[in-house]
């Protein structure tokens, strides 16, 4: 039986990862969000993106 | 294979594991490991005489005569450029200085000692504020009191502290901190706790009343007394953690006025330098940026251990000297959490519901969010020996954080 | 003479809506000519050069810096221009949350915060789209992925390891979902109810569930799967997750489906996994033959009203009478006579101006578009249309560099205003979509464009008849009878959904050939 993790049983609790008015508009309806202030991994350095993902993959647990 | 995220975790254990505890006091050349008549310590990665900014210069000049090593300056000088002494930076040698942070082997030093891992630290003594060594000056009102500080101030705080026995820093800092106190900026609180600790055992010091008095009136006389004693501490507590294999935590951020490097704890002696940046902040009447030296010192070893800005949260009174507020006091801390791996156990924040502080940066997390540790300092004047003209806030430069990323990546992960 | 000043902020960053916002603002500054306030991308730098604002200060641009350009009348107004940009950017900086001034930047910093937070909501550039979905998987949390332009494989990866691990990955390019209750991105406020809808859509999702309020029923889950999820290439992974997850939800009692038809394998295994779902099931595949489904076993609908329709039969347990009313259509339409040959749809949902496409192509014979259904056409040149055209406002071709049309009207607006005038045209459809999101009163907008580039043809006794259909409901955060009278008020025609607007132009256009 799939049951998504609860999810359907589970009050809705939002982390909103770009635009901000999509967690300004669950605010409005009192879902609780938290908006997450973004910007590119690495300030958009590619190389260190790369690198970062290489540690970060071989991090393991 | 190595695997990070447990290597930070076996680091973070014995970063929180440590016990540091005030032992004694000992002379620089006698106890510090590495120390030699013609070495001159400073703070910061390690730098040339050429390269030294006006404040550290003067520093070394009067650290040689203070010593004994030139009559005056001007022979100070000429010995240095005709390579008679050599330069080492202080936490290549288990310790660490304010401000240019110069030491010689006459000078007396702290002696902290992790009672767990084993490791002791030195610090020389807080002069005091104004025309002081650390800020480059070098007249014979800064030699006097470096000789009353190594000839009656140190044998007596030396005595004290074998009647009284050792001091525990964490459990002095971990109150400081309730009490408004950061560890950097702001240390009037464990200055007072530290005045305390030793009061009744100098009563019975075997020594001139007169003596004692004044040194008492010294260390009561400057807030940041215990400033020399929080940077040990913070070095012996990350001390800990080097040099655990695949651990991506920074155990040592420093600057010597012209570079500021940090160090790794995957990456044993390696340094990571870059440019040491400008305070952003207030400036004493007169004085404006211009007149500000790039960032110096060793106390930045507070804010690697979790105090200093990253507890800004705790004191929130340092915001105003870039014109903030105490909400912003805490979104500085906040800010910290997210490039650090674990929260300090000792250190606990009132501000945030006494959550421990930021504790454990990591160069990973540094790089992927582009968020760089924040620094709060005081900024001495570029010219040696005019003293503080301001404080505020610094960061390091993203470079220092990127090589060691490109060093750990290269060290432990190229195929 | 004009003048540029041009300023570039190193690794500064804010998401496209915001500067397309302010971007907008700066043109109205008294003196500014033109602005451009973006991100360093291929795109950007070439709306510079074509505005003739490029200068060396762009030359060693990055997406990841920010680039503030002002071309104004003169030095002066063009510096009081970048101040005020400067502004208004600092005021989008000081942007509140739970915590007061301070906001995470990363998803783990948002999970101290928000310990609770069971969904992601990723509305970053492409670029980084997957990557954060994938952090997000990793902490077991559900995805709602806002982002397009990410990649098949990505799409693939991130679907592969959230169905492991039973996490929902909604998308890429979902604009859509409604999870308990709780309407994501763009969606309208529906009741709660017994239908379980999956979606391959956007807008259909938005019309759908609209529609289901309207007829009196309601909504457990509206999930939606991104546009790809039901080529072979993903194979229906969501899909399939999703029915598993509604087949096991005692709160749905009747499922749904709406989606252009799948690839071949994936509807085989599709309607295999459908037959072990336990309760009815209605399907809507846009233009697919129904008599398929049906052999399957299930039931087929022909647009979105009807699916609407048939599900909220099958959930209230009763008969409902069509939105698609015959006789007062046939009354609406009756002697009406157009003033112009053509028929022109301007739509800012993609599967709206699909359904529209489908129901008059029998009756129209030829239609263009930039997004042609098979035996349509597609336009030459997708801002200029010839005889009957229809097209999607929403798509790609048009949104480059610009707001969506759901959120922005002034595309819209502008094609509308030509189209009003242009002689030739005899009847234009609109849809309004409602819900949050959208436009706070597009209604509003739209008809300010009608009075004004309509007003010499109505002179003359000439203008063409428009009609349009809103799409959302009376709970939704505009006012949705306000936005039916607003739009009447110009002359406007409004029908309760969108298959009746169609239903109503195929009648027009019919008796006006």
């Amino acid at each position: 039986m799939i049951k998504l993790n609860g999810l359907f049983d589970k009050k809705i609790a939002v982390v909103n990862i770009g635009i901000p008015s999509f967690a300004e508009d669950l605010k409005k309806q009192s879902v609780p969000v938290q908006h997450v202030d973004w910007r590119p991994p690495a300030g958009g350095n590619a190389r260190m993106r790369s690198l970062i993902d290489k540690i970060k993959k071989g991090a393991k647990s | 294979m190595i695997d990070v995220t447990e290597a930070n975790a076996v680091a973070l254990a014995r970063i929180r594991a440590a016990e540091p505890k005030v032992v004694g006091i000992g002379i620089c050349g006698d106890v510090v490991p590495g120390m030699k008549k013609d070495l001159v310590l400073h703070a910061g990665p390690p730098i040339t005489w050429d390269r030294m900014s006006g404040p550290m210069k003067g520093a070394v000049l009067g650290g040689l005569v203070y010593e004994g090593l030139a009559k005056d300056v001007a022979a100070a000088e000429k010995l240095v450029t005709s390579g008679g002494v050599k330069f080492s930076p202080w936490h290549e040698h288990a310790g660490v200085g304010p401000m240019a942070g110069v030491a010689t082997a006459r000078m007396p030093v702290w002696i902290v000692e992790d009672k767990v891992h084993g490791n002791r630290t030195y610090c020389t003594f807080n002069e005091g504020l104004g025309k002081v060594l650390r800020y480059g000056a070098y007249s014979a009102e800064v030699i006097d009191r470096l000789r009353w500080m190594e000839g009656t101030l140190a044998p007596i705080l030396a005595k004290t502290l074998v009647l009284k026995g050792e001091i525990n820093l964490l459990a002095l800092m971990s109150q400081a901190l309730q009490m408004g106190d950061e560890g950097h900026n702001r240390n009037r609180a464990g200055t007072s706790l530290l005045i305390r600790e030793l009061g009744p055992a100098l009563m019975d010091v075997d020594a001139p009343v007169a003596d004692r008095k004044r040194s008492l009136e010294f260390i009561n006389g400057n807030d940041h007394f215990f400033l020399n004693l929080t940077m040990p501490m913070c070095k012996v507590i990350m001390m800990a953690a080097e040099w655990v294999e695949g651990s991506s935590i920074v155990t040592t951020m420093c600057r010597n006025g012209t570079d500021f490097g940090i160090r790794v704890a995957g990456l044993k002696d390696q340094w990571f330098t870059g440019p040491a940046g400008i305070v952003d902040g207030l400036y004493f009447a007169g004085y404006t940026k211009e007149d500000g030296n790039p960032d110096i010192g060793d106390s930045a070893i507070t804010e690697t251990c979790g105090l200093g800005a990253f507890s800004m949260a705790a004191a929130p009174a340092i915001v105003k000297f870039v014109g903030g507020t105490v909400a912003d006091a805490l979104t500085y801390t906040r800010r910290m959490y997210e490039i650090t791996d674990g929260e300090s156990e000792a250190f606990r924040i009132p501000n945030l519901d006494f959550r421990g502080s930021p504790q454990g940066i990591d160069i990973v997390k540094v790089c992927e969010t582009g968020i760089a540790p924040q620094i709060n300092t005081g900024v001495a004047h570029k010219e040696a020996g005019i003293g503080q003209i301001g404080a505020g806030l610094v960061n390091p430069p993203m470079k220092c954080f990127e090589d060691a990323l490109e060093a750990f990546a290269e060290r432990y992960f190229s195929e | 003479m004009s003048v540029v000043k041009m300023e570039i902020r190193r690794g500064a960053y804010f998401d496209s809506v915001t500067l397309m916002r302010i971007s907008a603002d700066a043109k109205k500054i008294a003196g500014v000519t033109a602005a451009v306030v973006g991100m360093g991308t291929d795109y950007n730098i070439d709306s510079l050069k074509r505005l003739g604002m490029w200068t060396d200060a762009a030359a060693d641009v990055t997406p990841s810096d920010l680039m503030l350009a002002i071309s104004a009348d003169d030095d002066k107004l063009a510096a009081e221009a970048l101040v005020a940009v400067d502004g208004l950017l600092k005021a989008r900086q000081a942007a509140k949350s739970e915590t007061g001034d301070w906001l995470p930047s990363t998803l783990a910093g948002a999970i101290k915060v928000l310990p609770e937070a069971n969904v992601v909501l990723i509305s970053v550039p492409g670029a980084h789209a997957a990557r954060e979905a994938r952090q997000a998987l990793e902490a077991g949390l559900h995805v709602m992925l806002f982002s397009d332009n990410v990649s098949l494989e990505e799409e693939l990866a991130l679907k592969e390891f959230a169905v492991g691990r039973e996490l929902l990955v909604m998308g890429p390019d979902c604009g859509t979902a409604i999870l308990n209750g709780v309407p994501l991105a763009f969606a309208n406020v529906v009741r709660r109810g017994t239908i379980g809808v999956v979606a391959a859509s956007g807008t259909g999702l938005q019309e759908f569930t609209s529609l289901v309020h309207r007829f009196g029923a309601g909504i457990s889950q509206a999930i939606g799967v991104g546009g790809r999820d039901l080529s072979d290439a993903i194979g229906g992974r969501m899909t399939l997750l999703a029915v598993r997850a509604l087949a096991a939800d005692p709160q749905t009692r009747v499922l749904a489906l709406v989606s252009k038809p799948p690839a071949p394998q994936t509807l085989e295994k599709l309607l295999v996994e459908l037959k072990s779902v336990g309760k009815p099931v209605v399907v809507y595949f846009i233009g697919a033959p129904a008599d398929a489904i049906r052999a399957a076993g299930f039931m087929p609908a022909s647009h979105l009203e009807d699916a609407a329709r048939q599900a909220s039969q099958l959930a209230l347990g009763r008969d409902l009478t069509s939105l698609v009313d015959d006789a007062a259509l046939d009354h609406a339409a009756e002697g009406i006579t157009l003033h112009g040959s053509y028929l022109r749809g301007l739509y800012s949902g993609g599967t709206l101006c699909d359904e529209a496409q489908r129901r008059l192509l029998p009756v129209l014979n030829v239609i263009s578009s930039n997004t042609p259904i098979s035996g349509g056409k597609k336009l030459t040149d997708i801002h200029q249309s010839e005889g009957h055209t229809i097209v999607d406002l929403g798509d790609d071709d048009f949104t480059r560099g610009r707001a969506h049309p759901m959120i922005d009207p002034t595309a819209r607006q502008e094609r509308l205003a030509r189209e009003i005038a242009d002689p030739s045209v005899g009847m234009i459809l609109l849809d309004v979509v409602l819900g949050y999101g959208s436009h706070p009163d597009m209604a509003g907008e739209l008809a300010s464009t009608i009075r004004d580039a309509g007003a010499a043809r109505m002179a003359t006794g000439q203008a063409p008849l428009i009609a349009a259909a809103i799409c959302g409901t009376e709970d939704d955060p505009q006012d949705f009878a306000a936005q039916v009278k607003t739009l009447e008020a110009v002359g406007v025609k409004v029908f309760p959904a969108h298959a009746a607007l169609c239903a109503f132009a195929a009648r027009v256009m019919g008796a006006n050939r």
